[in-house]
């Protein structure tokens, strides 16, 4: 079983939209610790109305397991509720995020939105596009409930939620190679240093430190977003995301952006990595095929690591483990970043009997028990918290193993930051995305790159 | 053939009318949207939300800004290049097809496949043929064809040359082709009872012949390579760094990615009069001597 998070060519993209796990302050401080284990109970709809609504449309993104499990959730809405069905379409991950755009602003979008979070969803917003669910959870507490409440930062803007976090919880996560390091000798890294001491000991045997899908940019900057939580702590990132300025030239944030420009002069990535796109999974092939010897990546490259890499995970040579400590860092070693989910908003142009559909939905098809079944089967820690009890049903070791992994540290995690690029406003996150890649390609200094994204801040 | 005789058809009213449709699809496709584009340069819109007016704001921000010399530079660079590329290559193909043995006609079938190809298809061929780690290159341990290809500035811009000339050279050998087929074989046998040999005559009847058929093809290089897009999107997404962001692929990040239609737009109204302007010119540069050309193409 278990072919897992598929990592299919834009899977990536998705992942990557993610939030800090800050903005709904409560949610921050609660954190995942107290994930309880009741499972997430099929809560009737509350405004359940079900007047016949024909026009209910839902879009959504191919790409396997998830594009299955997304399907079952309809089918099983839609034989449960023969007057008012779902009608579905599917999308590639660039098509949607062109089109669905496109389709809200001219006011012809679907019932339910699909989407990220963050600030793409602030967008929404401040468009006055999506329904206030605040109100909805409030009359919903089991469901609410049911739901990790770090997954709750990304879906909420101004203290009010817009959004239901659904499907998957994916951190980002450090991989490595097991056999490159018994081939050198050594030790999995334990702190910053430590990584940088390894890099000249794989380059000696012709092994790259480190695997990077450099063209994507969005890859670099999952490294960016480790460096400022390890050295400044997560409140850096939360000080430029609540738009405070110089946010970017903070002394901390200085010193992890000379950090990253040390390892790439170091020779840390593995050559020509500006070159590589994580889109085509060249990345990851990287490590299994023993080029490289880590790769900081997020937790749904495993399916394809697994499907892909022969016996890279089957044969238990994949190992992973949370970024490490910088030695003097102030940040906490149990932060991670990542996705806390995805979100499933409802259009406010959506006629009532639709709207009443759409909460059917969310209420009993998305985090149902076949949903949350599905979802771990496939390899990916559901954003319910019931997730933690269909652990133990997985009999394939190394999944289990894997699959507890994601889950402690997810859970554990003292701030779950959703990534830059979906947290921030969709200016900010290019503008941040192409000075990224000039860092990586060291073409700007750490003072330049501070100087170009402190000049859009809290636009 | 172009300046007297076209004229003439102009007049016929029959004919006036039958212009009508795809006046009607020029206007409807070509100016209502470039008319929009024009008014959305003066306003600030995400896409999403409600337009207001922004006056000179974007003007002022996108002409300000370092990064519109680069994308012109760029753009400049790849159109040049490729045109230095294209044009030669395109002519000698055109003029070797043009003959009418068997062989060349086969040939001509084989030069034209890449032609038959999207531009996604062939970038991603080509970026998966020129990946440093997985590629042609270390595939068949060929040591020189090992480069970081689309990580380096300069080796990137090259890539894109090469390309673009690969996917274009057949389409304007064929313009070529049709160019020198049309031009009187009299010449030729005029030429060589006056002695004339090969080159003479290459050099003497066909280029000056093809005047034409070259300002087409120019024009049709030079405006095309301002719209190039699709294929540098997917070999490079502009990169890296910003070393292969032309003016379209600036114009699409600003406007679909940064989501600002408002700077995107004045972009887009740039690139519309930067190709009215380059075209103007090379029409310009082969407009008057007419007469000395008996067949054009």
């Amino acid at each position: 079983m278990t072919t897992s998070i598929p990592s299919p060519p834009h899977q990536p993209r998705s992942s990557r939209r993610n939030f800090l796990g800050l903005v709904g302050g409560g949610a921050l401080a609660a954190g995942l610790a107290a994930c309880g284990s009741s499972g997430p109970k099929s809560t009737p709809g509350s405004t359940a109305g079900a007047a016949a609504g024909t026009g209910s449309t839902y879009w959504f993104l191919t790409g396997q397991p998830q594009q299955a499990i997304r399907e079952a959730q309809v089918k099983r809405f839609n034989d449960a509720n023969s007057g008012s069905k779902f009608k579905t379409t599917e999308f590639q991950n660039d098509a949607f995020k062109a089109k669905i755009k496109t389709a809200i602003g001219a006011g012809q979008g679907p019932t339910l939105i699909w989407g990220w979070g963050g600030g793409g969803l602030k967008a929404y917003v401040d468009a006055g596009q999506v329904e206030d669910l605040t109100d909805f959870f409030g009359q919903n507490a089991t469901l609410k409930d049911s739901i990790f409440p770090s997954a709750f930062g990304a879906a909420t803007v101004s203290g009010k939620v817009y959004a239901m976090a659904v499907e998957t919880v994916t951190p980002i996560v450090l991989f490595y190679d097991k056999r490159a390091f018994e081939k050198i000798g050594a030790e999995p890294p334990q702190s910053w240093g430590d990584i940088m001491d390894l890099v000249p000991k794989f380059n000696d045997k012709g092994i790259a430190p480190f695997s990077l899908g450099g063209q994507s940019r969005w890859t670099n900057m999952m490294w960016l977003e480790f460096l400022f939580d390890r050295i400044g702590g997560s409140e850096v990132f939360q000080n430029i995301f609540e738009g405070k300025a110089n946010g970017w030239s903070d002394p901390s944030a200085l010193k992890a952006l000379d950090e990253m420009q040390k390892l790439i002069k170091a020779n840390g990535f593995i050559k020509g990595f500006s070159s590589i796109t994580a889109d085509s999974n060249a990345d990851q092939a990287l490590l299994y095929t023993g080029k490289a010897a880590m790769m900081l990546h997020g937790a749904w490259t495993y399916g394809n690591m697994k499907s892909s890499g022969k016996d890279f995970v089957t044969g238990g040579h994949l190992g992973y483990m949370n970024f490490p400590p910088v030695d003097g860092g102030k940040g906490d070693p149990s932060d991670t970043v990542g996705n806390p989910g995805q979100y499933l908003s409802i259009s406010s142009k959506a006629g009532q009997a639709d709207k009443d559909n759409a909460k059917k939905f969310l209420a009993n098809n998305t985090l149902d028990d076949a949903s949350v079944d599905a979802w771990v089967k496939s390899g990916n820690i559901s954003v319910a918290k019931s997730s933690k009890d269909r652990l133990s049903s997985i009999t394939d070791k190394n999944d289990s193993e894997w699959l507890n992994f994601v889950y402690d540290t997810s859970a554990n995690a003292k701030t779950f930051a959703q990534s830059w690029d979906q947290a921030l406003s969709p200016t900010q996150a290019e503008t941040l995305l192409d000075n990224i890649a000039k860092l990586f390609q060291l073409s700007i200094s750490p003072q330049q790159f501070a100087d170009s994204m402190n000049a859009v801040i809290g636009q | 053939m172009s300046g007297a005789g076209s004229s003439r058809v102009g007049r016929s009213g029959p004919v006036a009318w039958m212009v009508l449709p795809a006046l009607a699809m020029f206007i409807l496709f070509g100016v209502v949207p470039l008319v929009g584009v024009l008014a959305l340069s003066f306003t600030q819109w995400d896409g999403l939300g409600p337009i207001s007016a922004a006056g000179l704001s974007n003007w002022r921000t996108v002409l300000t800004d370092p990064a519109l010399p680069h994308s012109v530079l760029v753009t400049f660079e790849i159109m040049i290049l490729s045109w230095a590329v294209q044009t030669p290559m395109s002519l000698l193909l055109g003029t070797f097809l043009a003959g009418r043995q068997r062989y060349r006609a086969f040939l001509a079938v084989l030069y034209f496949i890449p032609l038959l190809l999207s531009s996604a298809a062939i970038a991603i061929t080509y970026k998966a043929l020129l990946d440093p780690n997985f590629g042609l290159g270390p595939g068949l341990h060929l040591g020189f064809l090992t480069q970081d290809w689309l990580g380096k500035s300069n080796l990137a811009i090259g890539v894109v040359i090469f390309i673009v000339s690969w996917q274009f050279i057949p389409f304007h050998s064929l313009i070529y082709q049709g160019g020198v087929r049309q031009i009187p074989t009299t010449m030729y046998e005029a030429a060589s009872i006056d002695g004339a040999g090969r080159m003479r005559q290459f050099f003497s009847i066909t280029v000056p012949q093809l005047k034409y058929t070259i300002i087409t093809s120019s024009t049709l290089m030079v405006v095309g390579s301002l719209t190039f897009f699709d294929l540098i999107f997917v070999l490079t997404a502009g990169g890296p760094g910003d070393a292969t962001r032309v003016l379209a692929l600036d114009m699409y990040k600003r406007g679909f990615m940064s989501n600002q239609m408002g700077p995107a737009s004045v972009i887009a109204v740039f690139l519309v009069l930067l190709g009215l302007a380059l075209a103007l010119l090379l029409r310009r540069l082969g407009g008057s001597t007419t007469a000395s050309q008996q067949e054009g193409a």
